[in-house]
């Protein structure tokens, strides 16, 4: 018999070893999340996935679960913690969702909808950074970085280039990227390449492409991203290898 | 994986390019020796710019942004250019009691710099850095990585003289980088005559299996401050499958007010090696690295001294003792500056040339640990106390102490005590004794193993410090009347904010949001919603993060806010809310601009 366990009262069935992100997604229910991505080990850095298992707190996306355990998600406790994360990456970088081109196709701003963010709360940083238009088909808007590392992940082992990275620490923790020069036009990405396409905000843009599809009928514009999100359950990769089922955030070598 | 074909082109000078070789030959081009690499590289070149980061990449088959991202991670690693003098002023609130602010401004002022900055002339820059481990001998501050203790204002004064005149560091009065031991009370551990290799044959003699016996029935805890079981860890990193295993001693002392691991690797290093080798052979290993805090750099030359010399009894090496078989090295690794490495598997990445950045746990380093191999990371002090075990056997180890807490504790005392210093107390001694044995009296508080531990008032000095009270990683931080406990709680905010690794969302962006509300309610700004905000902070840092720092990072926080409420509540603005937009403050710029500061040039002064 598949064992299963709780997700909200719901029973989910698991294959020993997956995370409670991967059955639940796979089981087509939300859990809120940011970093975690099917083709990608796990994160575990926006810690949007947070649930309850029992008494202790754990990601979603590094929580292996186990038969019979009882996980608590979309209760007001955790969704008051997961709005007020959202409103601390809103507030860390520059989000100026009515000007973003990523507005209406952005996990980040789809959550903040989802968990009913009616404002930042906190002051904001207002950080300086600059924006990269080196590259002649892409632009990086590094004010809407939120460090999930997906863009990371997604050149280093799917495009084998290994395009960009993260420095700084604490709070000037940034997105970096392969050239002495720091420019991206400097660096060997590509349009095609599947970094291009893997950022969940507005960072990483297609330039050329501004509006192709109208506001008000984008991905998010449409369905909540949890409706969304159920109703799409994840396809992966051809070429992505299976993901371990659990890591940590070491860099591969 | 290929490195950037722009790096490729990237000329280095001969000479930096012939120091870089050297260096990287010395590591056998080895990549996750990569922190070792560049802390070298920077000792030698006295900077470490971009083109020198690229050539490492290439060298070790690493991308330029994976190197840069791991030298930008580390305080020591300064990138770009580096002044000649780098004075970092240790800035915990013992130091700051001590007069250290005052004392790094005067210094500034005298060199015409702003903290911080490099000068203008790439002579001099003068900043603060996390506690150094010398708040025993404070206020101390380090140049060029070496330590300076008992600064003065005379001392300051000479200093500035000194760096002015071009002389080395070297050249300067030795007395300046004197470092005391100040051991106060000793007991098991610092009264045992250690004969090198006394330990380590009675553990021979025992056997591997009897050996970690022993250790069970010492029923010996990580002194770390966590207080995992030594003997099932060991255990677990044995029985774990693989074919490598290694015995990771953990001297990353980074915990402010911490400075007994400098006082064991300065005086009782050879029980340390020795501990370190008694664990190997427990578990198997052959193979074992010490993780020296940066700080602590200076202490690296002399402890490689004491592995030659272990090596050259025999002690390391193969065959040891003559057990044919059993083979065992040590490998130091000096940290450059980043208190995260001090949580394990931070420390394993560290050890692996990455970022220090802390492990999803599940799997756990007994199993998964330094490159992927069962892995044991124990702190200095327990393992000086293997050797304690071996000679004697677990049963006399098991009677002293407290009974759950089993042994002795080296406490690390500072602040407003006549006899700061170590002391070693068997588990269970309590908070007024050491008080009274340190000199302190009409004592306010005592911050007990450091900013992510506990803040004891008097009510409660009769706690013990033993595992199942008051545990302690050895900081003892003594508050006396006077002290202001906001700015204690204030100055441990900032060194969280300070120290996040910035992986996970809630430690990185909340400490910055708990150390900006505390200057808030600092600069009289503040209001009772300020407050709430700080637990509310603290119940989403604790349940969400990462990892303990993060987990631990508001305890002083609320702790002094929940037992010195008066200290805050004093700032309180208002008892409203508070804005901490400061509107006359936001006209600050165009007052400067216009050159006025009459009345009419400021607004909302009427309160």
């Amino acid at each position: 018999m598949t064992p299963v366990f709780l997700l909200d009262g719901e029973a989910i069935p698991f294959t020993p070893g997956q995370t409670i992100m991967a059955a639940a997604r796979a089981a087509g229910r939300y859990i809120p999340h940011l970093c975690w991505h099917p083709d990608f080990r796990p994160h575990g850095s926006c810690r949007l996935c947070t649930v309850k298992a029992g008494e202790h707190f754990a990601a979603a996306c590094t929580l292996v679960a186990r038969e019979g355990m009882s996980v608590e998600s979309r209760t007001a406790e955790l969704d008051d913690k997961r709005r007020t994360l959202l409103q601390m990456l809103f507030v860390e970088g520059n989000h100026f969702c009515p000007s973003c081109e990523k507005s209406g196709a952005c996990k980040l701003q789809a959550s903040a909808y989802e968990l009913k963010m009616m404002s930042p709360h906190f002051d904001h940083f207002f950080p300086d950074r600059p924006v990269d238009a080196s590259h002649p088909d892409l632009l990086l808007d590094f004010n809407r970085c939120i460090l999930c590392e997906l863009c990371v992940s997604a050149s280093r082992d799917v495009d084998g280039k290994n395009v960009f990275a993260i420095s700084g620490r604490g709070i000037k923790t940034h997105l970096i990227v392969n050239s002495l020069s720091g420019q991206l036009a400097d660096t060997d990405m590509s349009l095609t390449d599947h970094a291009a396409g893997v950022c969940p905000v507005g960072v990483i843009l297609k330039k050329r492409r501004g509006f192709a599809v109208p506001i008000g009928e984008r991905r998010y514009d449409k369905l909540p991203i949890s409706a969304e999100e159920e109703a799409s359950p994840p396809t992966r990769l051809p070429n992505a290898g299976p993901p371990p089922p659990r890591g940590g955030p070491s860099e591969a070598t | 994986m290929s490195p950037n074909r722009h790096s490729m082109q990237t000329p280095i000078a001969p000479w930096q390019a012939e120091v870089v070789a050297d260096i990287l030959e010395r590591y056998r081009k080895d990549a996750t020796r990569l922190v070792q690499v560049l802390r070298e590289i920077g000792e030698a070149l006295g900077e470490l710019p971009g083109k020198v980061l690229a050539k490492v990449g290439e060298e070790l088959k690493l991308p330029y942004a994976r190197v840069a991202g791991v030298a930008g991670f580390y305080h020591f690693l300064e990138l770009g250019e580096r002044a000649r003098y780098r004075v970092l002023w240790s800035d915990n609130i013992i130091e700051h009691m001590q007069g250290s602010v005052a004392l790094c401004e005067e210094m500034c002022r005298q060199l015409w710099i702003e903290p911080g900055r490099v000068s203008e002339d790439g002579l001099v820059s003068v900043g603060v850095t996390s506690c150094i481990g010398m708040g025993d001998q404070g206020p101390a501050l380090l140049v060029n990585g070496r330590p300076v203790t008992r600064m003065t204002r005379e001392r300051v004064g000479a200093m500035v003289e000194a760096i002015r005149a071009g002389a080395p560091a070297e050249s300067w009065p030795q007395e300046w980088f004197a470092v005391d031991d100040n051991i106060r009370r000793r007991d098991l551990l610092l009264d045992h005559p250690l004969k090198p290799g006394a330990a380590l044959a009675a553990a021979l003699a025992r056997g591997p299996a009897a050996m970690l016996e022993e250790i069970r029935t010492a029923k010996l805890r990580g002194r770390g401050g966590a207080g995992f079981s030594t003997g099932e860890k060991w255990l677990s990193c044995r029985d774990a499958p693989g074919n490598a295993r290694y015995v990771v001693c953990n001297a990353d002392e980074g915990e402010p007010g911490t400075f007994k691991d400098r006082v064991l690797l300065t005086r009782y290093a050879d029980m340390v090696f020795e501990g370190m080798s008694i664990a190997g052979f427990c578990i198997g290993a052959r193979q074992g690295l010490l993780y020296l805090r940066g700080e602590y750099r200076y202490l690296l030359e002399s402890l490689d001294a004491g592995l030659s010399r272990r090596r050259a009894a025999g002690l390391l090496g193969c065959d040891i003792l003559g057990v044919a078989g059993f083979h065992f090295d040590i490998e130091i690794h000096a940290g450059v500056g980043a208190y995260v490495c001090g949580e394990e598997s931070a420390l394993i990445e560290s050890l692996e040339g990455s970022r220090g950045v802390p492990r999803s746990r599940p799997p756990f380093p007994v199993t998964h640990g330094y490159l992927g191999a069962p892995t044991t990371v124990n702190n200095v002090e327990t393992l000086a106390a293997a050797c304690l075990i071996a000679e004697n056997g677990g049963n006399r180890y098991a009677a002293v102490g407290s009974g759950i807490s089993t042994g002795t504790k080296l406490i690390s005392v500072s602040g407003d005590c006549a006899r700061p210093g170590i002391y070693e107390y068997p588990f269970g001694v309590s908070v007024a004794q050491v008080l009274t044995d340190a000199g302190a009296s009409g004592t306010q508080a005592v911050q007990v193993s450091g900013p992510s531990g506990i803040c004891v008032a008097p009510d409660e000095f009769g706690r013990r410090l033993a595992f199942e009270d008051l545990p302690s990683a050895g900081a003892f931080m003594v508050f006396g009347a006077g002290r202001d406990m906001f700015e204690v709680a204030r100055n441990f905010a900032h060194f969280f904010a300070h120290e996040s690794c910035g992986f996970c969302t809630p430690c990185r962006v909340g400490t910055s949001l708990v150390s900006k509300l505390m200057d808030k309610i600092g600069a009289g700004q503040g209001s009772p919603y300020d407050i709430n905000e700080l637990f509310k902070l603290h119940r989403l840092m604790q349940s969400t993060a990462h990892c303990g720092l993060g987990h631990s990072a508001c305890n002083a926080v609320v702790d002094t806010l929940n037992k010195f409420r008066p200290a805050f509540e004093k700032r309180l603005h208002s008892l409203e809310y508070e804005p901490a937009f400061d509107l006359d403050q936001a006209l600050s710029q165009a007052r400067q601009m216009t050159g006025r500061d009459d009345a009419g040039a400021h607004l909302g002064n009427e309160q």
